[in-house]
């Protein structure tokens, strides 16, 4: 299968079996291991990617049935030395142990934060169309597709508020 | 994963006839190709719909809402239409899955999810709905998820959807094109079947039927929500839900309709239970009165005998929470 996938920017071809998940065809076709491979099952979250600016687990979709996509990976996010609002507020309030998960809780969080400022509500929001405040409960209820083994929520809910306070 | 041919559908006509020859329907995925690394779902060919034009929400001639059946369960949740007019189905559409598989999860894959009975993904296990004739391995096994109502000798299974109960309540129409290229409607409520003897036959979706959209007729009186009780607190399946619409009259019920999900293999509802709610007084009398005809043929199983008073309870807390709400 002939696959054209524009990643963090760059056109990529790939020819891969039309098996391939997103998830292998970015970790073993191209080289980009920043996306982790937890469950493969779309339970864990450790796969999240952002596909034409939308969060997804790339462990439950094809690679073939991206063609044209635009997707967007951790490290189109930032790099050593220019780090997103997300992956330095991370940094700053050690939000992670061993760090496996990190990737796509940093993935999913940029994606959501863009879902809270075009005013989607969550199950935890009071009503459906008035105004939200980003609280804990919100921010945990959004990231519920992201586990963490080692159970840094607190640091990471703290490092997704500083970074949406941030970017308020 | 067995391998399979991959099929890009240029048309519905094109998907519809893939289907008839027996390849199978991809939109977003998100069960089917879990399904298919299990090895549950061992398809020869899928042909992929996720180009075609199928993606609008609109509205309808006489008042109501045509939702493509490409339309993602975020981008319906979050639709101000369904958010103001058919606030119980944004949210039992939140209180599913999670933020990453709304993104990708459509309409009628939703509808169309298979479910999570730990047996049926087990291929080293009987299971009458997987491979049909082998038994049932839920009968002696773990069944917290299984279902207390509808089910059969040969299967207990309940359907996963919150969307679809809500739907069921609100008394949406599936809209079918098949590979002749008619298109016929039929009410959710005659779409699902019941296990029975054959409860690999879920649906009553032919060879080559492919769903284009589904169909809300206009919005009805009253208030309306949808309460999920579950293990934890996010992302997870339902124990129990209940989607729930009332108009008072006066100070009495005017119209009740109320589905149930988690406790069943479709989305349930009960038309007996409903009628005895309208035209009674808004009483905790009458709310135990509609259990006790909900719940009067309930059969659980070993693990879910629970279900039986959480049902009743959640069923009565809903109640009292909107028949409140539509009379202030």
């Amino acid at each position: 299968m002939q696959t054209r996938l524009t990643i963090n920017g760059t056109p990529h071809d790939l020819d891969a079996d039309a098996r391939t998940s997103l998830l292998d065809a970015l970790r073993n076709h191209l080289d980009l291991t920043g996306t982790k491979k937890g469950c493969d099952h779309g339970q864990c979250g450790a796969c999240t990617v952002i596909v034409n600016g939308r969060r997804i687990n790339a462990c439950l979709t094809l690679a073939c049935m991206h063609d044209g996509d635009e997707i967007t990976t951790i490290e189109g996010l930032g790099q050593p030395g220019n780090l997103s609002p997300l992956q330095a507020a991370f940094v700053k309030h050690d939000g992670f142990q061993c760090g496996y998960c990190t990737p796509g809780q940093i993935c999913s969080a940029t994606a959501m934060l863009q879902e809270v400022k075009d005013g989607w509500p969550s199950h935890v929001s009071g009503n459906l169309t008035g105004a939200m405040d980003l609280t804990d409960a919100e921010i945990g209820e959004r990231m519920s597709g992201n586990l963490c083994r080692c159970a840094a929520y607190p640091n990471i809910v703290d490092a997704i508020r500083d970074a949406a306070e941030v970017k308020a | 994963m067995k391998s399979f041919d991959y099929i890009r559908a240029t048309d519905t006509g094109h998907a519809s006839a893939e289907a008839a020859e027996g390849a199978v329907i991809i939109a977003g995925g998100t069960n089917l190709l879990d399904l298919m690394k299990l090895e549950v779902m061992t398809p020869d060919a899928l042909v992929d719909i996720t180009r075609l034009d199928l993606k609008q929400i609109a509205a309808t001639d006489d008042g109501g809402l045509r939702i493509g059946t490409l339309v993602t369960n975020a981008d319906l949740a979050a639709h101000m239409t369904v958010r103001t007019d058919y606030p119980m189905l944004s949210q039992a559409l939140l209180a599913g899955a999670s933020g990453q598989l709304r993104n990708k999860a459509t309409t009628g894959g939703n509808l169309l999810q298979r479910t999570r009975c730990y047996y049926f993904y087990d291929t080293a296990t009987p299971c009458n709905k997987r491979a049909p004739g082998t038994g049932c391995a839920a009968m002696e096994g773990a069944t917290r998820l299984h279902a207390i109502l509808g089910g059969s000798d040969q299967c207990i299974a309940t359907h996963p959807s919150d969307m679809a109960v809500a739907m069921r309540a609100l008394d949406a129409v599936v809209e079918i094109e098949a590979s002749t290229g008619e298109t016929r409607h039929v009410p959710l409520s005659d779409f699902y079947l019941l296990p029975g003897d054959t409860p690999q036959i879920e649906t009553v979706l032919r060879r080559g039927d492919l769903i284009t959209a589904v169909i809300l007729p206009a919005p009805a009186q009253g208030v309306q929500s949808y309460t999920k009780v579950r293990d934890r607190a996010s992302y997870a399946f339902a124990m129990v839900s209940v989607a729930g619409r009332i108009a008072m009259d006066g100070d009495r019920i005017g119209q009740a309709s109320i589905a149930f999900g988690g406790i069943a293999p479709q989305p349930w509802r009960d038309a007996d239970a409903e009628a005895a709610l309208v035209g009674q007084p808004a009483t905790r009398e009458t709310f135990a009165r509609a259990a006790d005809i909900l719940l009067a043929d309930a059969k659980p199983a070993k693990d879910n005998a629970f279900k039986v008073p959480l049902t009743r309870r959640t069923l009565i807390a809903t109640l009292t929470d909107l028949c409140g709400k539509a009379a202030s």
